[in-house]
């Protein structure tokens, strides 16, 4: 009773194939201290990773869905030439916001909170590492999120473009505190993505299962801890970048003044130096649920398992030796732009490799043919486009010629779409019976898919032509005679497509959460480990954790080895193992749940926002962070005495 | 279908006013020759790729949920698989040395252009104008114009850029690709253009409310007519000739305009704004947002926010006898 042991080996059919729902094996007593507490203070203070990342995953959703309806606006401007339903003034807004939702608020967000939600069930662990710090992350976000939109509705909503470029940003020219909010915006997403990057790469290294050797991880599990330590070593260049920027704007620094030994171009290396990664930072994960989705609908393991590995490291790295691509019609020198056209080429080289070991897979695979690959289908196509059209881009010579036009636009939305969103969408089809315990419909699911797959291409494609037509981006309006209009149409009636196919999506959602068939534990008949436990997990999610034996647990004979008897409740112990071959280690008593986070997150709310007002806010405001992270972190002697008994042994 | 076809017939498609795909010089020329090596090369990948999907697809066996999962495959060597796969990366190697080849052969080809006997002219970047000065060794031959260039055809323009607030960025599709205006910083870029006519451009780098509102026209013609616009332009503007043309100058230098503007020749030497010594001859009016006649520039000097919301023009509440004599004047400056 006193140490952690692996014991028994449990008969593989008690948690794997459709259907066996284990739910009945589980009364509520049993998940003790894993359970947030009832009421609404309970949902406050809340730090299972599963409600905190499913909140994640609904906000970054609600976010992807404001930013499209600032994009519908646009697709209506510009509908037809010479149109004036939106002036330059709010138009510029919205292309700024809708930027900056998609790529800081809705894409990087959303991607780590599926990490949030899925890497600690694959793994086998109880819950995500430094749990109180997520939920403090996931209301730094949304804050953060919701900032960004007040000050839109204000009519102060940043209008320098989602990567802001100084001077038009900087104090001179971008008038008012629209900056602010947008480098302010940064900080808030800086804070929360590190945060949630430090706890990934923590419960990947030490929450594993026992027997979970790093080989034997999930391809998404890989793509995470890719992607975490990208943002790790990203974010800080737009930390500089955007920190500079809010001095220059607030205390009068001259980090981008040329006029006072500044540099404008300074800022476009920082922001770029992380605005490539995390171009690759959205784009990783989305690799990942590929991964598990062509793996589990082929019903045999992805081919190329270490090639792919290699690949999303590969990628990691590369994706940093890229950002001047996004500067080849400034100045930098000629010789040096080359290395970075051949850096931008070579990254094409994992990614495809990637491609070709998926494509194996389906070949020799029994396949499934289910809305979740349809849209894994839908993203071969579309990001194949999209990564060669990026080639394009990569020359040199021509993206002088594309750049910064309508080509770019479609280059962009086919790589992040077709990249990200497709496989996200497949991902929500595929791992919604497992956080609900029911099923997507089916045929709103076909509907949603082939309207998406249509209207994307419909609305996007046209964008290539208008870029090559000399169309550049960011344009309010264009003259009749430019002879843009009809593409321009086209593309609206795109958009309209894709608007119908997402509201598609929700009624979907809001239908099935209530009245969709049940789904049982594995609905899929998938291999990895979140499928061992019920849909939804339980609290503490494994009763008892499991002990791993092979890479695809649920379809190898001994892919389960054996069961962790001997944690307690309460406090939630977990079992940390060793980095390589997870290995028992130690026993550690998990956090409880608490109302200091968001306390601590309103406390760092109300220091951001104000420093958008005054410089000296950032040295008051530090002192209501300080004391909610002393409340947070003083120790309970209910909970010492806890940790205390738990210390007897072995 | 239709579109796709008409990506490889520029032609069908083709915009009167710009458009990469119909070269009229040799740096657009060297950058289209890449473009469609890359459209062939990337378009043999595409069909590649989602054919061998669809006969993925097509080929492989239908399973259900209940199907177990093949682990038996987590052993086994997929030699075959190996091969084919291994062969796809080596060939897309293959494809992007091939691509980067071409790549480097095309930028040694855009900076082999040769200079001797160019067209020198400083460009200069504004929210949200372009004000051009055509440089000579002769102080006396310098002058200035704003949001069109006259070129020569078949001689060698060489731009020196540079921004007053923000970054710009100099846009012609038909002569050459693009080169950013960086405030503290001086960029040169050449071009050439080979067959007469006029191209419109656009600032391609976003630089505020008019970002959309910020053309210029390149207006590329024989040598002879060249030199005769330019003889035109370095003299002065012609003096007003009776009373209501030198009522309406007297309007210029009385009323705001002549803070901000100049036409040589007067007391108005104004660099805020663009240079109006010839303002007449253009076709467009504030930097391509609409055409040059006198009703539109009556419109213009009366409500310039009411055409280009954001411009730091001023409206301008003249008696309706002053605008006219103001646009009479104005009228003069070809």
């Amino acid at each position: 009773m006193n140490g952690p042991t692996i014991a028994g080996t449990l008969p593989p059919g008690a948690h794997s194939g459709p259907g066996s729902d284990r739910a009945a094996a589980f009364d509520v007593g049993r998940y003790g201290a894993w359970a947030d507490k009832p009421g609404i203070l309970g949902w406050l203070s809340a730090v299972d990773h599963k409600r905190v990342g499913r909140r994640f995953i609904a906000t970054g959703f609600a976010f992807f869905v404001l930013g499209g309806i600032l994009a519908g606006l646009m697709r209506l401007q510009l509908a037809r030439p010479e149109s004036t339903l939106i002036g330059p003034d709010l138009y510029n807004q919205l292309f700024t916001v809708h930027g900056t939702t998609m790529m800081f608020v809705f894409a990087v967000p959303i991607m780590q909170a599926m990490g949030v939600y899925f890497v600690p069930l694959m793994l086998g662990a109880r819950n995500i590492a430094f749990p109180r710090m997520n939920a403090y992350a996931y209301w730094v976000y949304l804050f953060g999120g919701a900032m960004l939109y007040v000050a839109l509705v204000l009519n102060i909503g940043p209008d320098a473009g989602w990567f802001s470029y100084t001077p038009l940003a900087g104090p001179e020219y971008g008038v008012g505190k629209r900056s602010d909010f947008w480098a302010q915006l940064i900080t808030f997403t800086e804070v929360s993505g590190l945060l949630v990057s430090i706890e990934i790469i923590t419960t990947v290294f030490k929450l594993r299962a026992p027997g979970m050797t790093l080989n034997r991880m999930p391809l998404f599990v890989w793509a995470m801890l890719v992607t975490s330590f990208m943002i790790i070593f990203a974010m800080p260049a737009v930390m500089m970048a955007s920190t500079s920027l809010i001095l220059d704007r607030l205390v009068g620094t001259h980090f981008y003044n040329p006029a006072e030994g500044g540099d404008a171009l300074l800022w476009q290396h920082l922001f770029w130096f992380f605005g490539h990664p995390e171009v690759y930072f959205i784009f990783l994960p989305g690799l990942g649920f590929v991964s598990m989705i062509v793996g589990a609908f082929a019903k045999r393991p992805v081919y190329g398992y270490v090639a792919i590995v290699l690949s999303l490291i590969a990628t990691g790295f590369l994706s940093f030796g890229l950002w001047v691509h996004h500067m080849f019609a400034t100045n930098v020198p000629e010789l040096g732009k080359s290395f970075f056209t051949a850096a931008s080429m070579v990254i094409a080289i994992p990614t495809a490799t990637q491609i070709f070991c998926w494509i194996a897979t389906l070949w020799t695979g029994r396949l499934v043919l289910r809305t979740p690959l349809y849209f894994i289908l839908g993203f071969f196509f579309i990001l194949v486009l999209g990564g060669l059209t990026g080639i394009m881009l990569s020359a040199v010579p021509l993206d002088l010629q594309i750049h910064d036009t309508f080509f770019v636009v479609a280059h962009l939305h086919y790589v992040l779409i077709g990249g990200a969103v497709f496989p996200l969408f497949g991902a929500f089809y595929y791992w919604f019976p497992k956080v609900t315990g029911r099923m997507l419909d089916e045929t709103l699911g076909q509907w949603n898919f082939w309207l998406f797959f249509i209207g994307f291409n419909v609305a996007f494609f046209p964008m290539h032509i208008l870029g090559l037509q000399g169309m550049p981006r960011r344009v309010y309006t264009y003259a009749a005679e430019s002879g843009w209009g009809t593409l321009n149409l086209i593309s609206s009636i795109g958009a309209a497509i894709i608007v119908v196919s997402v509201l598609l999506f929700i009624v979907n959602v809001a239908r099935s959460v209530r009245s969709g068939t049940p789904a049982g534990a594995n609905p899929w008949g998938a291999s990895t480990l979140e499928w061992a436990t019920e849909s939804p997990p339980p609290p503490g999610n494994f009763h008892p954790p499991l002990a791993v034996g092979g890479r695809e647990p649920l379809w190898e004979q001994e892919g389960i080895v054996g069961r962790v008897d001997g944690l307690k409740n309460d406090p939630p112990e977990v079992l940390v193992t060793t980095l390589l071959d997870a290995l028992p280690h130690h026993r550690f008593a998990f956090p409880t749940p608490t109302l200091w986070p968001l306390i601590a997150a309103i406390a760092t709310t109300v220091m951001f926002v104000s420093s958008i007002f005054t410089p000296w806010a950032v040295i008051w405001g530090t002192i209501p962070i300080a004391i909610a992270l002393i409340a947070w972190f003083w120790p309970s002697r209910e909970e010492t005495e806890k940790h205390k008994r738990m210390e007897r042994a072995p | 279908m239709r579109i796709a076809a008409a990506l490889f017939s520029p032609v069908a498609i083709a915009s009167p006013m710009q458009d990469v795909l119909q070269p009229a010089g040799p740096q657009a020329g060297h950058i289209h020759a890449l473009w469609l090596l890359m459209l062939i090369v990337c378009s043999i990948v595409l069909v590649a790729v989602t054919v061998a999907m669809l006969l993925a697809v097509r080929r492989a066996s239908r399973g259900d949920e209940s199907t177990p999962g093949d682990a038996a495959l987590l052993t086994r060597d997929e030699h075959r698989i190996h091969r084919v796969v291994g062969t796809a990366v080596g060939v897309s190697i293959a494809g992007l040395l091939l691509v980067f080849g071409a790549t480097v052969i095309t930028d040694r080809a855009l900076a082999q252009l040769p200079l001797n006997d160019g067209v020198h002219i400083r460009l200069v970047g504004h929210q949200w104008w372009w004000e051009a000065t055509y440089d000579d060794p002769q102080p006396a031959n310098v002058f200035s114009t704003a949001n069109e260039l006259h070129v020569p055809v078949g001689r060698p323009v060489v731009l020196t850029l540079e921004a007053d607030d923000v970054i710009h960025s100099f846009w012609v599709p038909n002569l050459h690709g693009k080169k950013d205006l960086i405030p503290g910083r001086t960029a040169t870029f050449a071009f050439r253009a080979d067959v007469p006519g006029t191209y419109r451009g656009q600032c391609a780098e976003y630089c505020g409310y008019q970002h959309a509102n910020m053309a210029l026209l390149v207006i590329a013609e024989p040598s002879d007519r060249y030199e005769q616009w330019v003889t035109r332009s370095r003299s002065s503007a012609p003096q007003p000739a009776d009373d209501t043309t030198k009522r309406g100058q007297q309007v210029f230098m009385q009323s705001t305009c002549a803070m901000c503007h100049a036409i040589t020749g007067t007391n108005a030497n104004a660099k805020r704004a663009p240079d109006l010594t010839r303002v007449a001859s253009r076709e467009t009016l504030a930097a391509g947002a609409i055409r040059n006649d006198p009703t539109a520039l009556t419109a213009w000097i009366a409500d310039p926010q009411a055409i280009k919301p954001g411009t730091h023009m001023p409206a301008n509440a003249l008696p309706s006898s002053d605008m006219e004599a103001l646009i009479a004047y104005l009228e003069t400056l070809k």
